[in-house]
């Protein structure tokens, strides 16, 4: 008699045409033993049991129009929002953050980089916040290692809204220098307050323009400094899972 | 049809007035306008090869890893464990001088349709970049738009842009050089022919309308120089749609690993026509084509003009009837146009049929293989009649501060970082990224095991121009010198031949001599050439740009792991200099930069010399005994130690990439690595040089010479490094140490430069773009 399956923790990987890191996303979450993975497709509403969402980068629809704008039309974005209005984890990398801020699921907006290039390097990011699904298997004020690689990365929020965010400890991510200096060179895109990734007001839906998912393996470039924001969110839909069973 | 196909129409198409009687002989008279309009495209030089063929022959082709060799939309080699690589690199200056950010965004569409429709899932693109001197601002503005151009299209792909190079000289100020180079990874049973079989299968256009966009790309654009006329031709550019490129790639792998589709090819120069003619003349088959049934952009296009649009991202696939259904699901799936436009037939001919009536009948085999071939008499240029002797140094005064003379290299546009440009690329997508670019190869894993391969670009042109022999062999001896510093063994060639106008009896001697050259280096170092390309007509008002044979790479590792990079490393690392000593002033970066001069005599490379140096390399570093390796190329010894201490620090403290290092770097931790070197005396006795070259410690930092690689080796290592280099020249020539680059010679202090000072100077490129 086989000991009964562990219980993993479903992600769900929305596929959108022109999306380019779900390939990624889907192999940085099997690196990790407590998690299973499964692709939804944008023309689809269920989320095949889906406890954590994840909106990965690329060029949704082509990024015609606007990053992310057609992407919150499509038919699994309804699914998406009716599972993060039940408190559901959704996480958006790089478009998918676009999308989430194109969704009104995040405040803000994600403009042209101030250099109007598109930019590849690796930023030092500076945990805020360590207190949330996203980020409690890091230390507040730890810094972690990833590339950010886009055009729209620009996070601009009203000067009220920002405040309002701050006094929440919405912000948590934020792009320093090796000395923690929230500095304009550290800054890849001229973010307002350096912001790299922000929560909505109830820690459920989360974006960052760095890409985590092509941080998970120290054998190649982009490092492991990323397992810690999946694991972070691995750990919090067990111990959900623990306090209802 | 109103128009005419008489011999005026056919000039006017580019084609001369004896291929046009040739037309009419295989015609048996005068032609439709359709059929005149596709023998234009297919008899141009881009389409047809017919300056090179008879020259290309001399290409070693095969070899116990070649699985697909030339003819084929890219060539594919086995890496190990039935894993393959499919690859080619091929031009696309002429667009990208019209129009150079959809000229380079398509060349990159271009090359990577290659890759896929083999049935490889592109893991790599590279862009290998000439460009005319920055200070001029169309200059800038070319290399601007290029640049954005392969970030926008490569980057909405998914494809990491890796590898590459860009170098400027005046050459090339009116025929800037785009070469995109592609790779993609596939199983041996997984590799697609492009030949159309299966008498009444279906002819299935899949992808893009078809528009006016592109109209002649390959012919009046490809196939002539430049003029006045330029901007009269950039409606001939075609314009990308990386969009719907992604979803092709996927629809189109989903086709060909489900064994949904007989065969697939894609729609590059010459559309439609060149695609369709293939496919049937290798095949052995006839093809029916309805043009009235291609969807259009344009309603109201001719028969001739959809035949020949180069409009982007269409493939054509030969469709079994039982499995349309399935076909059609999976384009629907991805939102892509999935039309029947025609069938194969038994008659072995190409018919192209306009609501009903048939507008053109041409034999596809005669078509397509029996372009007429052209072999110029070869002439010796003028300014290579009086064989070129080794320059008289006494003509080159010494640089006095030999540091600022450094500095003055690093800032060459040549030499600088081009951060600049790989910045804009996404180099790690996919996740297969072990080695970033900035150094000698790019390095990728292959996932699911050990292995890795490493790819490399390489071309002098400066070289190429005062000896086109010497510098082809030249480029092929270095691209597989920069993949065995990584540590890859170098298994095959693709290579994209870029030269002037060869109706010229003396470009057809550059193209010649570079081909000798190239074939000689592959032959020596196993690397046979699966795939390429030709670029000719690369002149400007008479000008012809240096010859530029580029070669593309792919080198294999059984276990990636061992792979090192350039950097140096730690405290106390001994630096070893490997290869011949003396160094030449011919050709030389420092020629150029200093005293603006290219002359004299570019040093030979002796092969074999090569091929034992290479060896040893590889060797050391399979079994772990090197820290870092880096190709001595242009600026000389000097520049490559400056790299190798500008690199500890510029990427993480320590091996780029490495996330130990970062981490370090993150830290605060990081710093650089400097390095005090002792040049030996031996360097200033230059064999093969004139009197007089003795003491010139210039030359012995920046001169120039084939086959040199400085590496690094912990201290404790260095008996076993000894032992493996046995018959490789090499010699101890410092200790990395401290945080300046500090060189002296016979006891006196050359220069003595912070690290930190190089590398500003190094990463000066956006200064002169500003």
């Amino acid at each position: 008699m086989q000991p009964a399956a562990h219980r993993l923790v479903r992600f769900g990987v929305v596929v959108f045409p022109g999306s380019n890191c779900d390939t990624d996303a889907h192999r940085a979450i099997e690196t990790f033993p407590d998690a299973g993975v499964d692709y939804l497709w944008h023309k689809d509403t269920d989320l095949k049991g889906a406890q954590a969402i994840v909106l990965p980068g690329g060029f949704s629809y082509g990024d015609y129009l606007r990053c992310g704008a057609i992407a919150r039309f499509s038919p699994i974005m309804r699914a998406v929002r009716d599972f993060a209005a039940d408190g559901g984890l959704v996480i958006g990398i790089c478009n998918g953050f676009q999308t989430l801020v194109e969704s009104g699921l995040l405040p803000g907006g994600l403009l042209r980089n101030m250099g109007l290039k598109f930019v590849c390097r690796y930023v030092n990011l500076r945990v805020e916040n360590a207190e949330t699904p996203f980020t409690n298997a890091c230390r507040e004020g730890d810094h972690l290692r990833i590339v950010v690689k886009h055009n729209e990365g620009n996070y601009a929020v009203d000067a009220g809204t920002l405040e309002g965010m701050k006094a929440n400890r919405q912000i948590l991510l934020r792009y320093v220098d090796a000395r923690g200096e929230l500095t304009a060179e550290a800054n890849p895109n001229g973010a307002v307050e350096n912001i790299a990734g922000v929560c909505n007001e109830t820690f459920n839906v989360f974006g960052m323009m760095p890409h985590p998912e092509n941080s998970v393996e120290a054998a190649v470039a982009g490092g492991d400094d990323g397992r810690r924001i999946f694991q972070s969110m691995i750990t919090t839909i067990m111990q959900r899972a623990k306090v209802t069973s | 049809m109103t128009q005419r196909a008489t011999v005026d129409a056919a000039v006017k198409l580019g084609l001369t007035a004896e291929e046009y009687e040739h037309i009419c002989a295989i015609q048996g008279g005068e032609p439709t306008y359709v059929e005149l309009a596709i023998y234009s495209l297919m008899w141009s030089e881009h389409c047809s090869y017919k300056h090179s063929r008879p020259v290309l022959g001399r290409f070693p082709t095969s070899g116990p890893r070649v699985l697909q060799g030339p003819g084929e939309n890219a060539g594919v080699v086995d890496v190990g464990d039935g894993w393959a690589i499919a690859m080619k690199v091929e031009s696309h200056n002429h667009p990208s001088a019209v129009e150079p950010f959809q000229g380079a965004a398509t060349g990159v569409g271009g090359i990577v349709r290659d890759i896929f429709t083999m049935g490889a899932r592109p893991i790599v693109s590279c862009d290998s970049l000439r460009f005319g001197e920055l200070s001029e601002p169309r200059q800038r503005f070319l290399l601007d738009g290029v640049v954005g151009g392969i970030a926008h299209y490569g980057n909405c792909l998914g494809i990491p842009t890796v590898c590459g190079e860009i170098y400027f000289e005046p050459s090339y100020e009116g025929n800037c050089l785009v070469n995109a180079m592609a790779a993609g990874i596939l199983r041996h049973d997984q590799i697609v022919r492009a030949k159309a079989a299966g008498i009444g299968n279906h002819v299935v256009l899949i992808g893009n309308k078809t528009g006016r966009d592109g109209i002649g790309g390959a012919s009046v654009l490809a196939s002539q120089e430049f003029d006045e006329t330029l901007e009269e031709k950039r409606p001939s550019v075609q314009v990308g749609d990386p969009f719907t490129e992604k979803k092709l790639i996927e629809a189109c792998l989903e086709l060909l690993h489900g064994h949904l589709v007989v065969s697939m090819q894609d729609l590059g120069a010459a559309g439609l026509t060149s695609s369709s003619s293939e496919m049937a003349s290798k095949g052995m088959v006839g093809l029916d084509i309805h043009a009235d049934r291609v969807p259009l952009r344009e309603a109201d296009m001719e028969p001739w003009e959809i035949m020949i649009s180069e409009s982007q991202e269409r493939m054509l696939s030969i469709v079994e009837p039982g499995r349309l259904d399935e076909v059609r699901e999976v384009c629907e799936r991805w939102d892509l146009d999935c039309t029947v436009i025609g069938a194969v037939t038994d008659s072995k001919m190409l018919r192209i049929y306009w609501r009903g009536d048939m507008v053109g009948d041409i034999p596809a085999r005669r078509l397509a293989d029996e372009s007429p071939v052209i072999r110029t008499p070869s002439v010796k240029p003028a300014y290579l009649v009086d064989d070129p002797v080794t320059v008289d140094d006494a003509a080159y005064s010494p640089a006095e501060d030999l540091g600022a003379a450094l500095t003055e290299l690093l800032a060459a546009p040549n030499i600088a970082s081009k951060r600049w440009a790989w910045e804009q690329y996404d180099y790690i997508v996919q996740a297969n990224t072990v080695q970033i670019p900035g150094g000698d190869a790019a390095v990728l894993r292959i996932k699911g095991g050990s292995r890795g391969v490493a790819f490399a670009t390489d071309c002098n042109g400066r070289h190429c121009y005062l000896d086109p022999y010497r510098g082809a062999k030249a480029a092929v001896a270095e691209a597989a010198r920069n993949l065995s510093c990584a540590g890859a063994l170098p298994v095959a060639v693709t290579d994209c031949l870029n030269f002037g106008n060869p109706e010229k009896g003396e470009i057809y001697w550059q193209f010649e001599q570079a081909v000798e050259g190239m074939a000689q280096a592959c032959e020596a170092l196993d690397t046979p050439v699966v795939s390429g390309n030709v670029s000719f007509y690369n002149e400007s008002f008479g000008n012809a740009i240096y010859p530029t044979p580029l070669v593309g790479m792919l080198g294999v590792f059984d276990d990636v792991s061992v792979h090192i990079d350039h950097t140096f490393k730690d405290e106390g690392d001994v630096v070893v200099l490997l290869g011949p000593e003396a160094a030449w002033m011919d050709g030389s970066e420092y020629q150029k930069v200093r005293f603006g001069k290219v002359e004299g005599r570019v040093p030979d490379v002796d092969l074999e010399a090569e091929r034992r140096l290479q060896a040893a390399l590889r060797a050391a570093i399979g079994r772990r005994l090197l820290k870092s390796a880096h190709d001595c190329a242009e600026g000389g010894l000097a520049v490559a130690l400056a790299e190798c201490a500008i690199a500890s620090g510029v990427n993480g403290g320590g091996r780029y990439g490495d996330p130990e290092a970062l981490r370090r770097m993150k830290d605060g931790k990081g710093r650089w690595r400097g390095a005090d070197v002792e040049l030996p005396a031996a360097l200033l006795a230059a064999p093969g040089q004139p009197q007089g070259v003795a003491g010139r410690r210039d030359l012995a930092l920046f001169g120039e010479a084939p086959s040199r690689v400085v590496v690094t080796v912990a201290l404790g290592d260095i008996d076993a490094l000894d032992a493996l280099l046995a018959d490789v020249p090499h010699r101890v020539i410092g200790v990395v140490t401290g945080e300046a680059l500090r060189c002296t010679m016979q006891g006196s202090e050359l220069f003595s430069v912070p690290v930190s000072a190089l590398c500003a100077a190094h990463e000066s490129l956006p200064d002169r773009l500003a």
